[in-house]
């Protein structure tokens, strides 16, 4: 498979994943589709009827476009001289809801991007499902990986050295390498905690602190993750620079996947060169990770100005993606702060992901192995513990030494 | 282990240059979202 259609395949998946929210915290006049037949609205001079409401009440969804579309008729309005014909064929009503579905040609002395849009109601939308879903399902998942991380040190223990260590050490990676891991990993773990922290800080740390001790830690935590971003972004850049080329897929990540890279079993040292297939995926998983919550870090950044779903959803309807799993067409228009809503929860999401994926690395790299830490602290590793874990590219560092010898 | 403390050194100093940066280029989310009502036009 080429580069091109897997990073398309993998942005669909990944949007497709947003998709319902986009759906219900859509506040344009985007027709969804129903799921159940429009009810005959004659009765009611094609307003709301009982079984709109009904089904409503049930979360179903109602095609609204009944009310959406009901915005007036100026070209048949009522003589001047007749009653309402004042009104020019829009009714106050009609307007309310051109207002209520952002299709009124609105005029503001204000500035700002998002100034014209006077009612946007998906916000209640994004906040029950931040306060909901978003907190719980993460907080599991990340309780989740604590925990398997602890059940496999009860049973595997220590990943220690089979062989005897040698005192002879071997440079493993550059100081610009492990400057470039340091300063991602460090703005990570940063980013990670104040992420963590402006979630859970309303349900877990004002009921221990109150509210005015956790205030100016709130806008602390703000102004860290904010700016500490463009250190993460720099690493990430460095990172991507440095390392690709070791991690292109060979052969022998085969074998190594074959045998779980020996990390269930002792004694079994699959070949490896720079980095082994474990660590390859963690890497392209920090890349394809790394650079979605970089841009929807931007977009959030930078309010208003980096809109990014509407176009994305575009896209996907146009490949037919959203049609062929049953959501329909994906609203393309929507409100500036829609956007930023959606941009906020994808953020969030990712970065779940992200967090449980390094803390199986963090894990790895400290506690769980013997003389992996030194990798990246001193840079320099046994010759027994590189021939263990990476003795192919042992193999290839020596045939250089005695090449310059 | 100095690159480490290098890279930590690095992270403090690049976020203090974003946000001065930020600011001296006149950058500024809470005017980018203010509510309508409330920023009136200059």
């Amino acid at each position: 498979m080429t580069a091109k259609p897997f990073l398309r395949m993998l942005v669909t998946t990944l949007a497709l994943a947003v998709a319902p929210l986009a759906a219900t915290a859509q506040t344009t006049a985007a027709t969804t589709a129903a799921t159940t037949v429009a009810p005959d609205r004659s009765a009611t001079g094609g307003a709301t009827t009982l079984q709109d409401i009904l089904e409503r009440q049930k979360g179903l969804q109602v095609d609204d476009s009944y009310r959406s579309d009901a915005l007036g008729d100026p070209a048949h309005a009522a003589p001047i001289t007749n009653p309402l014909g004042s009104l020019g064929g829009v009714s106050q009503a009609d307007d309310w809801r051109a207002l209520r579905y952002n299709k009124a040609d609105v005029t503001v002395s204000s500035h700002g991007p998002a100034s014209d849009v006077l009612i946007q109601d998906s916000g209640m939308t994004w906040l029950k499902f931040r306060q909901g879903p978003l907190a719980t399902y993460g907080g599991w998942a990340l309780i989740g990986m604590l925990g398997l991380l602890a059940v496999f040190y009860a049973i595997r223990g220590k990943i220690r050295v089979d062989g005897e260590l040698t005192g002879r050490k071997i440079l493993r990676f550059a100081s610009v390498e492990r400057f470039a891991h340091w300063l991602l990993g460090g703005a990570f773990i940063l980013l990670g905690l104040t992420g963590l922290f402006q979630l859970f800080g309303r349900l877990f740390i004002i009921p221990l602190i109150g509210h005015e001790a956790f205030s100016p830690m709130a806008v602390a935590g703000k102004w860290v993750h904010n700016n500490v971003a463009w250190a993460f972004m720099i690493g990430l850049v460095m990172v991507i620079v440095l390392w690709t080329a070791h991690n292109i897929p060979n052969k022998h990540d085969l074998k190594w996947l074959s045998v779980a890279g020996g990390l269930f079993s002792k004694g079994v040292h699959p070949p490896a060169k720079k980095f082994n297939a474990g660590q390859k995926i963690i890497f392209w998983a920090v890349v394809v990770l790394g650079i979605s919550i970089s841009v929807s870090g931007l977009s959030l950044l930078f309010p208003f100005q980096m809109p990014l779903f509407a176009a994305t959803f575009e896209h996907l309807n146009a490949w037919g993606l959203p049609q062929a799993v049953g959501l329909g067409e994906l609203p393309t228009q929507l409100a500036p702060q829609t956007e930023m809503q959606l941009a906020q929860i994808w953020h969030a999401i990712i970065a779940f992901a992200f967090i449980a994926i390094i803390l199986a690395h963090i894990y790895l790299g400290s506690v769980g192995m013997q003389g992996a830490f030194d990798a990246m602290g001193s840079g320099e590793v046994d010759e027994q513990w590189a021939k263990e874990h990476h003795g192919l590219w042992l193999a290839e560092v020596k045939a250089k030494q005695s090449k310059t010898e | 282990m100095k690159s480490m403390y290098l890279a930590f050194l690095a992270i403090g100093v690049v976020a203090v240059l974003a946000s001065v940066g930020l600011g001296y280029v006149g950058f500024s989310a809470q005017d980018m979202t203010s509510s309508s009502n409330v920023r009136l036009s200059q």
